[in-house]
């Protein structure tokens, strides 16, 4: 079984909980004008992009087993490669080397509930971005349906496999009231509710068509976060993310109860 | 140096402005001390110390006390103290008022105590009378008179490995206070040390980029349970210490070397590490045969310390430069750290200094089996262009994984200490759990010692203490510091381009998946 990867991260520290060991697959289903990683939108081989054995990344992922929490397969979409993910995930969860890793997938959401049954026996857990709650503010920020987002994450929360839930913001696109109550509310209803993180949009690795949108300022990420708290989220729910030299963060905790 | 150059010299300590009276009587006494000639060796010796090949770091011409000492604090505690006319204490305040007390009378190169003992242990017990605030407002005062009392941040405090409430609380005070003293050290055993702790001393990393971690099962099989990590990592038997450190530079050895890099550790290095020796046994036999400190100081005659407790630590450095030069006589332009036939070459000079000090007899070394500790010497204020102990070059520190592959295999020839400095991006401040991994994982392949500091924080680790960029700024303007080690700690600054190192495991923020091939 081979994949399709864009690059591979050996030590991250921003995906996921703890030291994390990070493939981005190649070739998205959306097509975000903020995308951050323009390159691995194309699911076709790029100039940048590799073929790689799945067991050969299982096997480096072995080398540095003793250094990590875990490995997140991101993108691109991960789950467009849903087949290879899952080869992956088996390969650690049988090797005794890289067995207590978490696996944890980085995801738009885009996927059918299929592919996350295929997941979820694998899988710690999934963190979903969620661009916008409103349909047409989703179609404009990345040229599809939010529908099988809004699936993902009920069926994940129902599958007990729901990381997180990411809000890219951008500004003038999707920070206003109407909208982060909305949001607030949608995912207040969920049971259990998920952690929530923000983000802000910045101009680093977009294309040109991203400078209409202006970066979200570190002022405007608190004033979302505490709108989704009067919004009905719980604040121990909610942190922003990407605000360097604040009072260092608890560690989130990961759900570790994935079978196999 | 003449009569008239000393006066010159003491005339210039009398009106420096920018020192201390603690820092002035300091030097003063050093000038006093040498104006006697030093210990006799012989003229080769003699040249390698004026040629820089080896160097005593300052210790001074007449040693008559040893350079680190590690007072047995728990044996004090039990007893009490003649000299001082103290009595055992009952509570926690008489227990720091106590240790206080001890460590205005505890000798060191430095004039302060290096080390302040296993502070938790030694208060564990007195705690349990204390609620948790108490415990806090208590320890809080107690960090501050080690700061104010002792401004100097080679004087060492250790923690763990095992979980408690004096460990937990000290984290939180000196998350709380900021200060670079006490300079602090947690020993870590991963069957005893929780993850939670980890994690408490990496919050408190991330603020004030202390404390530094040391592999306690190594330590202990190599010095036994009765160790201290004291001043810049250096490991040495409690009760005792080490009689001097005289440190070998390998730049220097290179550039000596005539001939093919393969030669070198058979031909050159046998000489450079005997010359060494030979300067650290004419000190001690100064210290211990012509002073009376081993008759006289109230530590031996109340049995806090004990001859029989002592090492000598025999110090390197500048190994990057050294393989760097010897490849280069091969016609190779390889770097350590980089290139896996450098960092083959480093561990072979390495191993083979460990055996030739572990042959080398050395007088009054019984802690040791009667030889010397060899110690990766981290660096003083006045190197320039060689790079500290057995370290990557600043700025030339390849990726995580790849640098502590190039580094991890000399640790395990270093039981007096070794310290490479793991410089994290500020993102990992969000994720600590990550810097645990990463320690866990350094322990895991041998580290021996693991030392992490924060990119862009306020305090700047320089060889193994720390120093606050303010005071860095206020040397550098001419102006009068508070802790000794600050004005040590500006000149390494500027002159091992301390800012130069890179952050290692850098993944641009959120989400940013470009390549960086």
């Amino acid at each position: 079984m081979r994949a399709l990867v864009a690059d591979v991260v050996d030590a991250s520290c921003v995906d996921g909980p703890g030291n994390r060991y990070v493939v981005f697959l190649q070739g998205c289903s959306f097509r975000c004008v903020t995308c951050h990683n323009p390159h691995t939108i194309s699911p076709h081989p790029t100039p940048t992009s590799r073929w790689v054995e799945v067991d050969d990344l299982a096997a480096d992922i072995a080398r540095r087993a003793p250094f990590l929490s875990g490995v997140t397969v991101s993108g691109g979409e991960a789950t467009l490669q849903w087949e290879a993910v899952r080869a992956l995930f088996q390969a650690l969860a049988a090797d005794p080397a890289t067995a207590l890793l978490t696996r944890l997938v980085d995801s738009n959401g885009d996927a059918d509930p299929e592919v996350w049954e295929a997941l979820a026996p694998w899988m710690h857990g999934a963190m979903i971005d969620l661009k916008a709650l409103d349909p047409v503010v989703h179609r404009e920020l990345t040229g599809c349906s939010n529908g099988r987002v809004l699936c993902s994450i009920r069926q994940l929360t129902a599958m007990d496999r729901l990381t997180e839930v990411r809000l890219l913001i951008v500004p003038g696109v999707n920070d206003d009231a109407v909208q982060v109550a909305a949001t607030a509310r949608w995912l207040a209803a969920l049971d259990p509710v998920p952690p929530v993180v923000v983000q802000g949009f910045r101009h680093e690795g977009t294309r040109p068509a991203a400078r209409r949108y202006r970066p979200a300022t570190t002022g405007l990420l608190e004033d979302v976060a505490a709108r989704l708290v009067a919004g009905g989220l719980p604040a121990s729910l909610v942190r922003i993310r990407g605000i360097v030299g604040a009072e260092p963060a608890p560690a989130a905790e990961v759900p570790v109860q994935a079978g196999a | 140096m003449g009569i008239e150059e000393h006066r010159h010299a003491i005339r210039e300590l009398i009106e420096d402005p920018t020192l201390t009276y603690r820092q002035r009587i300091q030097a003063l006494a050093l000038a006093a001390e040498d104006v006697l000639e030093p210990p006799p060796v012989s003229e080769a010796c003699a040249q390698a110390l004026a040629k820089g090949l080896i160097c005593d770091l300052a210790e001074g011409h007449a040693p008559h006390r040893p350079r680190y000492t590690l007072p047995d604090y728990a044996k004090a505690l039990a007893q009490g103290s003649t000299f001082l006319e103290l009595t055992p204490p009952t509570t926690f305040d008489d227990a720091t008022t106590f240790l206080l007390a001890v460590y205005g009378s505890v000798p060191s190169i430095t004039g302060y105590p290096v080390w302040f003992g296993d502070l938790d242990a030694l208060l564990e017990p007195f705690a349990a009378e204390l609620t948790d605030e108490e415990l806090r407002t208590r320890l809080r005062r107690f960090w501050v008179l080690l700061d104010r009392l002792f401004p100097d941040a080679f004087a060492h405090a250790n923690l763990g490995p095992t979980d408690g409430r004096v460990v937990r609380a000290a984290l939180a005070v000196h998350r709380d206070v900021r200060q670079v003293v006490p300079n602090l050290t947690l020993r870590v055993d991963p069957d005893v040390t929780p993850d939670d702790l980890l994690l408490d001393a990496m919050r408190t990393v991330a603020t004030v980029a202390q404390p530094h971690l040391v592999n306690h099962p190594m330590m202990v099989a190599d010095l036994g349970d009765r160790y201290g990590v004291v001043s810049c990592y250096n490991s040495l038997p409690v009760g005792g210490g080490s009689h001097t450190l005289v440190r070998l530079n390998l730049k220097e050895a290179a550039l000596r070397h005539a001939g093919r890099s393969s030669t070198f550790v058979r031909d050159s290095l046998p000489v450079a590490i005997e010359l060494t020796a030979e300067l650290m046994e004419a000190r001690i036999r100064h210290l211990v045969e012509r002073t009376p400190f081993f008759e006289t100081s109230w530590l031996v005659t109340e049995g806090l310390l004990s001859l029989d407790r002592f090492t000598a630590m025999f110090g390197l450095f500048g190994l990057a430069e050294c393989v760097e030069h010897l490849l280069a006589l091969d016609g190779r332009d390889l770097r350590y750290g980089r290139d896996e036939d450098a960092d083959a070459l480093a561990h072979e000079i390495v191993e083979t200094a460990a055996r030739l000090v572990a042959e080398r007899p050395m007088p009054y070394c019984e802690a040791s089996g009667g030889r010397a500790l060899l110690h990766s010497q981290a660096g003083l204020d006045s190197d320039r262009q060689v790079t500290a102990g057995t370290r990557v070059a600043v700025g030339g520190e390849p990726g995580l994984y790849r640098h502590l592959e190039a580094v991890a295999p000399n640790h395990r020839w270093f039981p007096a200490g070794v310290s490479d400095i793991v410089r994290l991006d500020e993102t990992v401040t969000e994720n600590l759990q990550a810097a645990v991994d990463i320690a866990k994982g350094a322990l895991a392949m041998g580290m021996r010692d693991v030392t992490f500091e924060v990119a862009n924080g306020e305090f700047v680790r320089v060889t193994g203490y720390l120093v606050r960029r303010r005071d860095i700024d206020r040397v550098a303007s001419g102006d009068g510091v508070r802790h000794s080690s600050s004005v040590l700690g500006a000149g390494s600054f500027t002159n091992a381009r301390l800012d130069d190192r890179r952050p290692q495991r850098v993944r641009s923020p959120e989400r940013d998946a470009r390549p960086r091939r």
